[in-house]
């Protein structure tokens, strides 16, 4: 036991004890520093500090980067950015803002009292936070507003790179718009130097590009004087312009498809078979896009969402659709690829095709007579493609019809893309937990029951059967490019697959789909510019039991889509398309004849560029 | 648990004074901070850091209800709740102002951090309680420490939470250097972290690199964290001499500073209170230091002088690294100014660590 006394004698840490003297001359040493710096800031420049307080003297004024442009796949302008004016308005640099805001409406000429409401609302923004009072404002109204800078104490324009949509409408799917960006946004994206009020893509193109396209916004550090005109600029970023965009779409087929579209819901798209390059893609109803760029309004935005035709939809990428008869052409290939059938056998199609307990109808009342397999595909038999799906089986026909890249999303580079379904065994367990009924085949066999497709997807396949098998991405973006012109990165032709198809099955199939427009369904595709083979198709919106009804007798909603799809020239096919119509009625009537009214404009404008390059050329061979 | 009725008669009144009116200038000038012009009145934070007083309260009564002796005890479980909480920061932690440093627990978002700072100085004075060598500790003795310290740092830099790390790496090497390391060990320290760098910074990305480089020099960044100094210094040097006065502050009305409550609001008090302001809360600060040094060389035993040291440390660093940022004499990063800064997790962390000191003041007489 040791006595208190001896405790007493070897407590504590002498060493810490030591070392803490130490800890005295540190701690005097930091707090002298850290006093002699406030008697630096607030006794000897305290009176320098107190000016730039006073009016809140330095300020910061952000740049945003310009974004960068679309051109098309022939260097034309689809989307750029053009220069505009803001008119900012910040009452604390007005000894009285109400009197300032009076002579700038008489100035103007604009209403007084919408100025002084605009102020009010503001009231209770943070302290020298700018008001907006116009976007985008008049070049009479710059003259005024730099002619009376005097007398407008507060008032000051910035310019601002507004975006501008060339062609309105035409693309507004593709290119998408800007918007404010969100709380949200701001959130996950803070780290890339975003700021309340940024524009950032919120659709299309401008999301799904937005990182490319954006740029880097700069800034300045300004002093400004009692007026909150700037003195001098005492830090600047230079802004970063966005890189410019090449995409595959040519505008002019564009215009051609929009303006085809126009008055219908509906979609078209048309795809380089060799490459899987989009040369247009349109979708009906569309919106402005320059709408958005001015700024869109509570009340027209609210328009825009709760249209019934759904204006912001997408329908070729986002659009989710029984194929109808146009998945005649997958189970062709297939049947033939399979060897379930002799494609120069006949069957006898009584009108309806009974399997199980029920009678599955065909389109045509009575029937289409002895159908073999080309007459089959030209009157768009149902019967034969009926008998068919029980002969294939469900699974063989979703092999076949995922090969041409049906029912999985593309991967093309927009936003939001929806995939569509083909059903198979596995499928159906997974999503009900049920299993397949031999009785769903027939109705798969002509692309109804679960099969559901987006128009882009059939596209891709219409190009996949006129180039001999090969699928392809389908691009949207061919090249992005710096300011400068430099090539940053280029997309090619991205092959996903290449599918292993017998040649007297694609012979087969394509005089099928020629003679499809020239003596059979598709007739109202028939052109004499140009040779289309295709297919068309009814999808059903409502299951029809009993009664045959025209689509005229249906409400509108209730009413069938049509569909068309094809590629032209049928000798060297170029280019494939898909039309859908929604509540369209009969295929080969609403939607053939705008498929080929784009084939055609396809063919003319490649006339035309083969004209002016030979010309060039001559004049080139002349020069020499 | 029993409270001897001798450590109620030796509570640490200077201590517990000191810091109360410290906290209280806190809460005074949050009030200040945090009030709306248009509104009228103050908005909610305040009364929230009224809410976290108390939370703390529970912390600084709780850490000297019991003899400090057991912390030994619990040294390495709660270092271990730390490197749990930490770990769940990154996975399901919530975000904001482009980190991720909180929990949300529904009432209140913990932010791990801070408690982890804490952890530092308990495992530490438990590692060193013992007698150092006759010749000092060489770096091969402190594997241990090192092992434990760098995965709290590692986590709190992916946050990323710069400050914190920094905090965490200067209270680490105070208490390494108090617990006995050699000087020429140190020295060699020193160098090996020097020689590292570059090859850390290989392993960076570019952002991160920038980030960095902002760090080291606010005037890369002249729109953002350069940008908060001028108008921080503003805000301090029109205070003058005597102040504009509580609650007629210009500069922290403006949405200039981002944290005008948190780590910026040294700039906020000294505006409205001016150089004599600014001595007073320095003192404040000198004297709950100097006091607490007192307390090391007075202390019963090597480990209550180690947990002192410990508390004297985080609270040192972080007053001169807040105050030397505000005033624009060190890059800005985000570290809170002890009992005055607002927040939950600060505060208890903090009242935490004066009432340990507590805790080995009133037991000093106790044997």
């Amino acid at each position: 036991m040791a006595t208190l006394g001896e405790i007493n004698k070897q407590d504590g840490a002498p060493e810490l004890r030591r070392r803490s003297v130490w800890l005295f001359a540190i701690l005097i040493f930091a707090f002298l520093g850290l006093s002699l710096r406030m008697i630096f800031l607030q006794a000897i420049h305290g009176e320098r500090y107190t000016f730039l307080s006073e009016n809140n003297r330095i300020r910061l004024k952000r740049v945003p980067g310009t974004r960068g442009m679309v051109l098309d796949r022939y260097g034309e302008l689809l989307v750029d950015s053009r220069p505009s004016f803001d008119l900012f308005f910040v009452p604390e640099d007005s000894d009285a803002p109400e009197t300032t805001l009076r002579s700038l409406a008489r100035y103007l000429k604009w209403d007084e009292s919408e100025l002084l409401k605009t102020y009010e609302d503001n009231k209770s923004r943070a302290a020298f936070d700018e008001i907006t009072l116009g976007r985008d404002v008049e070049w009479s109204t710059i003259v005024a507003v730099e002619t009376h800078q005097l007398d407008l104490p507060g008032v000051t324009l910035r310019a601002r790179p507004r975006r501008n949509y060339v062609d309105g409408q035409a693309a507004a799917h593709v290119l998408g718009y800007l918007g404010e960006i969100n709380q949200k946004q701001l959130q996950t994206s803070r780290e890339q130097g975003y700021a309340i009020g940024d524009e950032i893509g919120q659709y299309g193109l401008e999301r799904k590009w937005e990182n490319v396209l954006r740029g880097r916004s700069g800034g300045q550090q300004v002093e400004v004087d009692a007026l909150g005109r700037r003195v001098r600029v005492l830090h600047e970023v230079s802004d970063v312009p966005g890189y410019t965009v090449h995409l595959t779409l040519d505008r002019q087929l564009q215009q051609t498809a929009y303006e085809a579209l126009k008055g219908k819901e509906g979609t078209l798209v048309a795809i380089d078979v060799h490459s899987g390059a989009i040369l247009a893609l349109a979708s009906t109803p569309a919106f402005d896009p320059n709408v958005f760029a001015r700024g869109i309004k509570g009340n027209e935005w609210n328009a825009l969402l709760k249209d019934k035709l759904r204006p912001l939809n997408n329908r070729a990428t986002q659009g989710q659709f029984p194929p109808g008869s146009t998945f005649k052409i997958i189970m062709a290939i297939a049947a033939l690829e399979e060897g379930v059938i002799n494609p120069e056998a006949s069957i006898s199609d009584p009108g309806f095709f009974p399997f199980g307990n029920r009678n599955f109808r065909d389109w045509k009342e009575g029937g289409h007579g002895s159908v073999n397999f080309h007459r089959a595909i030209v009157v768009s038999c149902d019967t034969y493609f009926y008998q068919l799906g029980p002969k294939l089986g469900v699974d063989r026909i979703a092999k076949w019809a995922k090969a041409f890249g049906l029912g999985e999303k593309s991967g093309i580079a927009l936003d939001d893309e929806r995939g569509g379904t083909i059903p198979d065994t596995a499928w159906k367990m997974k999503r009900f937990r049920q299993p397949w009924y031999p009785g769903e085949t027939v109705s798969v066999a002509i692309g109804q029951g679960y099969v559901t497709v987006t128009p882009l997807q059939m596209a891709n396949m219409m190009a996949t059967v006129a180039n001999g098998g090969k699928l392809f991405r389908p691009r949207i973006v061919s090249k992005v490019e710096s300011v400068d012109g430099t090539t940053v990165r280029d997309y090619g032709p991205e092959l996903i697959r290449t599918i292993e198809i017998k040649p007297d099955t694609l012979n087969r199939v394509r005089n099928a789909l020629a003679d499809v427009v020239k003596a059979g369904t598709g007739g109202m595709a028939r052109s004499p510019l140009i040779e289309i083979a295709g297919k068309t198709g009814t999808a059903q919106v409502v299951e029809m039991k009993g009664a045959y009804l025209k689509s005229e007798q249906l409400s509108y909603f209730s009413r069938d889509h049509a569909w068309f799809v094809a590629y032209a020239p049928v000798q060297d096919p170029q280019v494939a398309i898909a039309v859908l119509v929604e509540h369209g009625g009969h295929g080969g009537d609403a939607a053939a004849p705008m498929a080929k009214k784009v084939f055609e404009k396809f063919i003319e404008l490649q006339k035309q560029r083969t004209e002016k390059q030979q010309v060039r050329l001559e004049g080139e061979t002349r020069a020499d | 648990m029993q409270i001897d009725r001798r450590l109620i008669s030796h509570l640490d009144w200077t201590l517990l004074l000191l810091s109360a009116t410290i906290v209280g200038i806190g809460i005074v000038t949050i009030y200040s901070a945090n009030y709306d012009m248009a509104e009228g009145h103050a908005g909610a934070l305040p009364m929230r850091q009224v809410t976290w007083l108390g939370l703390g309260l529970i912390a600084m009564f709780g850490a000297m209800s019991f003899d400090y002796h057991y912390i030994d005890r619990l040294a390495y479980p709660f270092y271990g709740a730390m490197l749990v909480l930490l770990i769940l920061v990154i996975i399901i932690g919530h975000s904001g102002g482009g980190s991720q440093r909180w929990i949300n627990l529904g009432f209140f978002r913990l932010q791990p951090s801070e408690p982890a700072k804490l952890a530092i100085v308990l495992f530490m004075a438990k590692y060193f309680q013992t007698d150092e060598p006759p010749k000092g500790y060489y770096l091969r003795d402190l594997w241990v420490p090192f092992a434990l310290v760098v995965p709290l740092i590692l986590l709190t830099l992916i946050q990323p939470d710069l400050g914190t790390a920094i905090i965490l790496g200067v209270v680490f090497i105070s208490m390494v250097l108090m617990g006995g390391l050699r000087l020429r060990s140190f020295a060699y320290l020193v160098a090996a972290g020097i020689a590292f760098l570059p090859i850390g910074w290989q392993f960076l990305k570019q952002y991160q690199r920038n980030r960095i480089l902002t760090f080291l020099d606010p005037d890369r960044d002249p729109l953002g964290a350069g940008y908060h100094v001028i108008q921080s210094q503003i805000a301090i040097g029109s205070g003058k001499i005597f102040g504009k006065g509580f609650m007629h502050g210009t500069q922290n009305r403006l949405n200039f500073l981002p944290e005008q409550h948190t780590d910026f609001i040294f700039a906020v008090f000294s505006e409205e209170w001016g150089l004599i302001g600014c001595a007073v809360l320095l003192l404040l600060y000198f004297g709950l230091i100097a006091y607490s040094i007192r307390l090391v060389q007075r202390a019963k035993d090597r480990f209550g002088a180690l947990l002192v040291f410990g508390m004297i440390a985080i609270i040192f660093w972080h007053v001169v690294i807040n105050v030397a940022m505000v005033s624009g004499i060190m890059p800005v990063v985000g570290v809170p100014l002890p009992l005055v800064s607002y927040g939950g997790s600060a505060l208890a962390s903090m009242m935490f660590a004066v009432g340990v000191m507590m805790n080995v003041s009133m037991r000093r007489y106790i044997f």
